[in-house]
């Protein structure tokens, strides 16, 4: 349960939120040409003779793209349904150039699933979270108009016209701008793990339809909007809670919320009517006759399946059960592709040169990857070259300090030498001097001194005061310059003290 | 000179094939006599543009290859019409629409260039109704096609059937040896009845669809119009086969119609489905009917009655899927990327839409489209639409089960002959019940041709039709041919163009 609530002045409201997220589909084709898709190219460089709409041209399902979508809905572990069709959507703008746009209405490829939000105390997410999703299908995108080359003309570039995009439309299951926002990060990440999607907002790669409606805590539905093509998490939060505010302030004057298509402006962070009920198209949806129907067999199902990656959900379960992760880390760890990534390669390098298996350093690892080296190469900022901290070398690191041969503070600077130059953690441990010691004879010999000339302090101890431990631990460091292995230190000033 | 053109332009595909391979004749003679023909015949109207070039070049192309010794293909040396429904690189391409007028595609059809890797070149961009609507050659921006064809003691200029009317009527007036046509709900069967010549639409999917100006997607099929049984068997074999490019092209081998001609229909069964004897059928085409019955018990079939009950709502529905279809297929004729575009001053898009469409279109072409926006828009959907796909599936439902009685089909083509141009202008729905047999085959996706038949009292030729199961294209071949055989049918229109 959500307890976010808008309070009006008659009372409170609670916020009813459903998105559909359109993302674009990661295949290096359109979903019906054989057109390139790269994002940036010359306009119009990208557009085949079926994206042009040029007379009797058909459109070819491209498998890549149906599979992509399918994997996307097995990660949400939705009903994929081996039976479905195309349909053509029929409205007239210059940056559709067949006058109708292909996609599915009335046989989704995939159906119903799920994704899991977590709790967030901090962004007010009390606890974790099943949001429902109704849908996923397959589309193409449209065209972009350019409106700033002729005074008085519009230009057209039609290589986005016809690249893929699913369609993801989610049950109006969110109740805050926060649980909005979990829910396009988490279902980044997942399009991003299964590779399916790059989850690009600024260039366009994701962007989301969201519908928005008020209404009394355990009253029915409101009558909600629907605001177009917002393409940031943030932006999307913005949009939900200015409409949320406006639709309050519209019902508390006593006025009704119009079922409408708005937009949202993200210079000033509102919303504003694109078009009303009574000006929406009649799209004239029907079965797409140039195509059959997708029948989907069990070997292509089977392929999907085996080629998911572990999802976000089952790693960091994994983390916290197998690797005994604290759940802040395991979360943190799992959030991004490039994270986990990292931090999976850097542990199997990091047991494998110390040489135990991967549960007894993962911890370790865990820390360094989400708080020490960031914050070495925060401190260094543009000091240091990112492309030095291989796992390699982070590994080498970490293995000196388990093995008590440099410190935590060691490890650090000797962090801090590779990233700005590269050299071998090693090297630069013997040669810069960053090495505890782990000598016994020699710290026997500081030991020895320091009790000698304290034999009151002794006395005390040994009568009971076991607070001054910390005195001499501290003195001998201090006659060893702060090098030596404090476990060394501990282990053979108990010996001595008896 | 003059008698040698005479004679070559009276050949068929298959003589002049094989005329050409032993050597009876060059291809580029042929080539000549035709284009010479052709450019005689413009009172017919029957082309758009011609490409007497075009046709030179393949026939050359043929002698060249013949000399060489190499293997021609199944139609090496005939130069052909190309109904202008087929995309030609660099040759205009139009559906016989303004909206088009000019364009000139940068891509070849799948079909013809079949037919150009067969060794076929190309006469000319044969006339047809507008975006293939209509049924009686009168709807094309460019001007009614005339039927080589006059009613006995009459000059009245009469309707070379429709879409096809251009190929038909070039056929028919041997300016072409054959041509291709299209059919949707009759295009191919009901010019060819009307014009005495011969004309199979295969089964859906039998020939790619890539580069055809789409009408309606689900019915639309290319197929041949050639004077005889076995030209078509010919022509159709160089036009099938699987098309990667047409997601609704049959993954099927094409067999050998050609070779497996055979007019011995002993062990086959002919079913006469009892709902075509309609009313409004003219008697000479119900004669004509009970003739060919008996032809095709003479060639060893066994007839029988057979029910397709609901033959009499395949037309309605025939009238809102092929609209519903034509009406999203036209909606890319915007005026934005090709074709014509109407700007009037300071315009903007609405305008330029409104405009370009406005002056694009022939009223055909607007009907039709109106009628399909109509039957798909809010709140008519289901009771046009889907309901009109019910019975679709019935009328195919209905062949199903005809087929488990019977090999092949037998009914007319069209009610009544062909009539006078003008005549039916006005009243368009007795225009569109002129494919009243064709449309059934066309719902289902059965191959159906028409073979003629006879001369009605008027001197007018009329069709038989063959219908025959999916895929069954050389059922229905055969079943044509052993009709060909006994009704001889040697007539041919006075020349007077």
């Amino acid at each position: 349960m959500s307890n976010y609530r808008i309070q009006g002045a008659t009372g409170e409201w609670e916020v009813v939120i459903g998105l559909e997220v359109h993302a674009q589909v990661t295949s290096n084709s359109k979903l019906f040409s054989g057109a390139a898709t790269a994002f940036g190219a010359e306009p119009n460089s990208q557009v085949s003779l079926i994206d042009a709409a040029m007379p009797g041209m058909l459109p070819v399902p491209n498998r890549e793209c149906i599979r992509q979508a399918v994997r996307t809905g097995m990660a949400i572990a939705a009903q994929i349904n081996t039976w479905s069709r195309f349909d053509r959507k029929n409205y007239f703008y210059a940056d559709l150039p067949q006058g109708y746009q292909i996609s599915q209405l009335y046989h989704p490829l995939v159906g119903e699933g799920s994704l899991l939000i977590e709790a967030d105390e901090k962004a007010g997410i009390a606890e974790d979270k099943i949001i429902g999703i109704e849908r996923i299908h397959v589309e193409q995108d449209a065209g972009k108009l350019m409106h700033d080359q002729h005074p008085t003309m519009s230009y057209v570039d039609l290589n986005r016209a016809g690249v893929a995009l699913m369609e993801i439309v989610s049950k109006p299951d969110m109740r805050s701008p926060a649980e909005a926002g979990a829910y396009l990060r988490k279902l980044r990440a997942i399009l991003r793990y299964v590779g399916s999607c790059d989850g690009n907002m600024e260039e366009g790669s994701m962007r989301a339809d969201v519908n928005v409606s008020v209404r009394r805590p355990d009253e029915p539905f409101g009558t909600r909007t629907e605001t177009k093509n917002v393409n940031s998490v943030r932006f999307v939060m913005q949009a939900i809670e200015h409409e949320a505010m406006r639709q309050v302030d519209v019902l508390e004057s006593g006025g009704t919320v119009e079922q409408e298509t708005r937009l949202f402006d993200p210079g000033t962070g509102t919303t504003r009517t694109m078009r009303s009920k009574e000006d929406a198209h009649d799209y004239r949806y029907f079965p797409d006759p140039d195509l059959l129907p997708l029948v989907l067999d069990e070997d292509f199902l089977a392929e999907c399946r085996a080629s998911l990656p572990e999802l976000p959900d089952a790693k960091r379960k994994r983390y916290i059960e197998v690797l005994g992760l604290s759940p802040y880390n395991a979360r943190e760890l799992t959030a991004e592709v490039e994270t986990f990534a990292r931090f999976e390669t850097l542990l199997a390098e990091t047991a494998k040169a110390i040489g135990k298996d991967e549960p007894a350093v993962a911890t370790q690892v865990a820390n360094w990857s989400l708080s020490v080296a960031p914050g070495v190469m925060k401190a260094l900022g543009d000091e240091g070259d990112p492309a030095n901290a291989t796992a390699a070398a982070q590994a080498a690191i970490l293995a000196m300090q388990d093995k008590g041969e440099i410190s935590g503070g060691q490890a650090k600077e000797i962090f801090e030498i590779v990233l700005k130059t590269g050299r071998d953690p090693a090297e630069i441990a013997e040669t810069e001097g960053l090495k505890q010691v782990s000598d016994t004879g020699a710290i026997e010999a500081a030991v020895d001194s320091v009790i000698a000339a304290n034999a009151d302090k002794v006395e005390q101890y040994r009568a009971g005061k076991e607070a001054l431990f910390g005195f001499f631990v501290g003195q001998v460091m201090k006659a060893m310059q702060g090098k030596a292995n404090p476990q060394l230190v501990n282990q053979l000033l108990k010996g001595k003290l008896g | 000179m003059t008698d040698l053109t005479a004679d070559l332009t009276s050949l068929g595909v298959k003589e002049i094939r094989d005329g050409v391979a032993r050597g009876d004749f060059t291809a580029r003679e042929v080539a000549e006599a035709f284009n010479a023909a052709v450019a005689e015949a413009a009172a017919l109207n029957a082309f758009i543009v011609t490409t007497p070039d075009h046709a030179l070049a393949a026939a050359d192309k043929v002698d060249a290859d013949r000399a060489a010794g190499k293997e021609l293909g199944s139609m090496a040396g005939v130069p052909i019409g190309m109904k202008d429904l087929f995309a030609t690189y660099g040759i205009q391409t139009t559906a016989a629409s303004h909206i088009l007028e000019g364009f000139l595609p940068r891509y070849e059809s799948t079909v013809s260039s079949k037919l150009w890797d067969a060794g076929a070149g190309m006469l000319g961009k044969l006339n047809l109704d507008q975006f293939a609507m209509g049924s009686s050659n009168e709807t094309s921006y460019f001007g009614n096609v005339t039927s080589p064809w006059r009613k006995a003691g009459s000059n009245a200029a009469m309707s070379p059937g429709g879409s096809s009317g251009g190929s038909s009527a070039a056929v028919a007036a041997r300016i072409a040896p054959a041509a291709t046509g299209t059919d949707t709900g009759g295009s191919i069967r009901q010019p060819a009845a009307f014009t005495g010549i011969c004309g199979i639409k295969p089964t859906y999917g039998r020939c790619s669809r890539w580069g055809i100006v789409a009408f309606a997607s689900s019915l639309d099929q290319a197929g041949p119009m050639a004077r005889s049984v076995e030209d078509c068997a010919i022509m159709l074999g160089a036009m099938a086969g699987f098309d990667p490019k047409d997601a609704t092209s049959l993954d099927m081998p094409v067999p050998d119609w050609e070779a497996a001609l055979n007019s011995d229909l002993r062990g086959k069964k002919v079913g006469i489905p009892r709902e075509y004897r309609m009313e409004g059928t003219d008697q000479a085409i119900l004669d004509s009917w009970e003739q060919g019955k008996a032809w095709l018990k003479d060639a060893g079939a066994e007839i029988v009655d057979v029910s397709l009950p609901h033959t009499k709502y395949a037309l309605p529905a025939y009238y809102i899927v092929a609209p519903a279809e034509a009406s999203s297929n036209l909606a890319r004729y915007d005026g934005v990327r090709y074709g014509l575009r109407e700007l009037p001053d300071g315009s903007g898009l609405q305008d330029m839409y409104a405009a370009t469409r406005a002056a694009g279109f022939g009223d055909e072409v607007k009907r039709r489209i109106l009628i399909g926006t109509y039957v798909l828009s809010a709140g008519f959907y289901d009771a046009y639409y889907t309901q009109a796909q019910k019975v679709r599936a019935l009328v195919a439902r209905d062949f199903e089960r005809a087929f488990a009685e019977c090999d092949v089909i037998l009914a007319p083509t069209t009610p009544t002959a062909s009539f006078p141009l003008g005549s039916m202008t006005d009243d368009p729905l007795t225009m569109y019940l002129n494919d009243v047999f064709a449309v059934p085959a066309s719902l289902a996706g059965l191959p159906a041709m028409s073979v003629p038949a006879t001369l009605n009292p008027d001197g007018l030729p009329l069709g038989l039709q063959i219908v025959g199961r999916p895929f069954d294209e050389q059922g229905v071949l055969n079943a044509g041919l052993a009709i060909e055989q006994r009704a001889g049918f040697t007539a041919r229109p006075e020349k007077w163009w």
